[in-house]
């Protein structure tokens, strides 16, 4: 067993990591694509990004595009996701492994959307694209094409993992995590540093919010901490317990959303909810507590 | 959407990706993104001399160098940018703007309608948010080429 391996598999939940090593032999033996095969995601910040080269076999998935609701504030409904899994030759029982740019942000993000339509079996890529890169494996501009299939309409289950304002003003009191950075939590800033455009009116943090900016959770490569550094930072220094009712939030849930994955998949937590209004919402809205 | 025309070289680009698929204008936005030229020797390491456009979701930095001449007519304007690689959706706008305005007249550029990148059909394949980036650019470029005609 490598040390990757040994690593995840300390994680309360191992099947939701993969690493590169596992992925590249996956591809080699061509378990990617195909009717029975596993589908490869690429969910990145820069719609762009999978144009310019992506892993051989990997298909794109955009969270702008495929995964919110073109009008209102949401993500798409049932029968929209359904189009967007079918078109990529994925079924209901399909293995999916998701990676991304920015530490597998919108993977995270991607992955937890998936979790709101019940699909069972996906995963991360440790470490995601950059440490595919930086470990000189391929990348290719081929576009796969693959067979559509169907997808059944899946009812949206939000309850279990997504909060919103008002459930967080019913939580306040209960453990919240703000996963921006130290300036924004702090109120300095209105927006995170380099994102001027999701600005709020008001800086701060909803009262109570203890701060442990997501990257803690990340390796410099991308890939997430071992189980023993990531209960160091949320149970024996947050206090945390994984039968805490916790509510994770950033500034639009895409951030909180490899924070929820943390807690959720790695560290085991029964019950945690992303706030994906987060502070776009919270600090935009009137007359609800800030705390600086 | 306002009447004022755009000067022939951005039309042309307007119209070749207005009238792509999707899936067709992220392959062009591609291409320019792949073409954006780098920076000229003299600015290379000089980030500082360039203005950095905070609204584009990563960093881009640009500048502006105006010709001499009698006139907004004959003074010939250049513009630069440097962005990451990581950031194709950025260096396509980027490139977009380079070709369409790069070697026009101040009087030209400064005439370039402020809704310009609307008008490539862009937003359906990249997302409205994301627009925001294309926008401030030119304001910035159109406001640099002001800055440095104005004595």
């Amino acid at each position: 067993m490598s040390a990757e391996d040994t690593k995840i598999s300390a994680y309360a939940d191992p099947e939701r990591l993969v690493t590169t090593e596992w992925l590249a032999e996956q591809i080699a033996a061509g378990a990617i694509g195909g009717p029975d095969g596993m589908v490869l995601l690429e969910s990145d910040e820069d719609v762009l990004l999978y144009e310019t080269g992506h892993i051989p076999g990997a298909l794109k998935i955009d969270w702008h595009l495929d995964l919110n609701d073109p009008v209102a504030r949401d993500y798409v409904d049932g029968a929209r996701f359904a189009e967007v899994m079918g078109a990529r030759g994925i079924s209901r029982d399909t293995t999916v492994v998701l990676y991304g740019d920015k530490s597998n942000w919108w993977a995270a993000y991607a992955l937890w959307v998936f979790s709101l339509f019940g699909h069972e079996d996906v995963r991360l890529l440790d470490g995601g694209r950059a440490k595919w890169i930086a470990e000189g494996r391929e990348l290719t501009r081929e576009v796969p094409t693959p067979t559509v299939v169907d997808y059944p309409v899946a009812e949206r289950d939000d309850a279990p993992i997504r909060a919103f304002k008002d459930d967080v003003l019913a939580h306040l009191g209960k453990p919240l995590i703000d996963v921006r950075s130290p300036g924004e939590y702090s109120g300095e800033l209105l927006h995170m540093p380099d994102y001027p455009q999701e600005g709020a009116m008001r800086g701060g943090h909803i009262p109570g919010a203890k701060s442990v900016p997501w990257a803690r959770a990340a390796n410099e490569d991308g890939s997430f901490k071992s189980r023993e550094e990531l209960e160091a930072i949320y149970l024996e220094e947050q206090g945390l317990t994984p039968s805490d009712d916790v509510v994770a939030y950033c500034r639009i849930g895409e951030r909180s959303s490899h924070t929820w994955f943390v807690l959720t998949h790695l560290l085991g937590f029964d019950a945690v909810r992303n706030y994906d209004g987060s502070w776009t919402e919270w600090g935009n809205s009137v007359r609800v507590p800030i705390e600086k | 959407m306002t009447d004022i025309a755009l000067p022939a070289s951005l039309a042309e680009i307007a119209e070749d990706f207005r009238s792509a698929s999707n899936d067709l204008k992220l392959q062009l936005l591609l291409e320019f993104s792949d073409e954006l030229p780098g920076l000229p020797e003299r600015y290379v390491g000089h980030l500082e001399q360039l203005e950095r456009v905070d609204e584009c979701q990563s960093p881009l930095f640009l500048t502006v160098e105006v010709g001499d001449g009698d006139s907004l007519d004959e003074r010939v304007v250049n513009v630069f940018f440097d962005a990451p690689a990581e950031a194709p959706t950025t260096r396509g706008f980027a490139g977009i703007l380079h070709e369409g305005l790069d070697g026009l007249t101040a009087a030209q550029v400064l005439a370039v309608p402020d809704d310009a990148p609307m008008r490539f059909g862009l937003a359906e394949a990249v997302s409205p948010l994301r627009m925001r980036g294309m926008v401030a650019m030119l304001g910035r470029i159109k406001r640099q080429v002001r800055a440095k005609t104005a004595a």
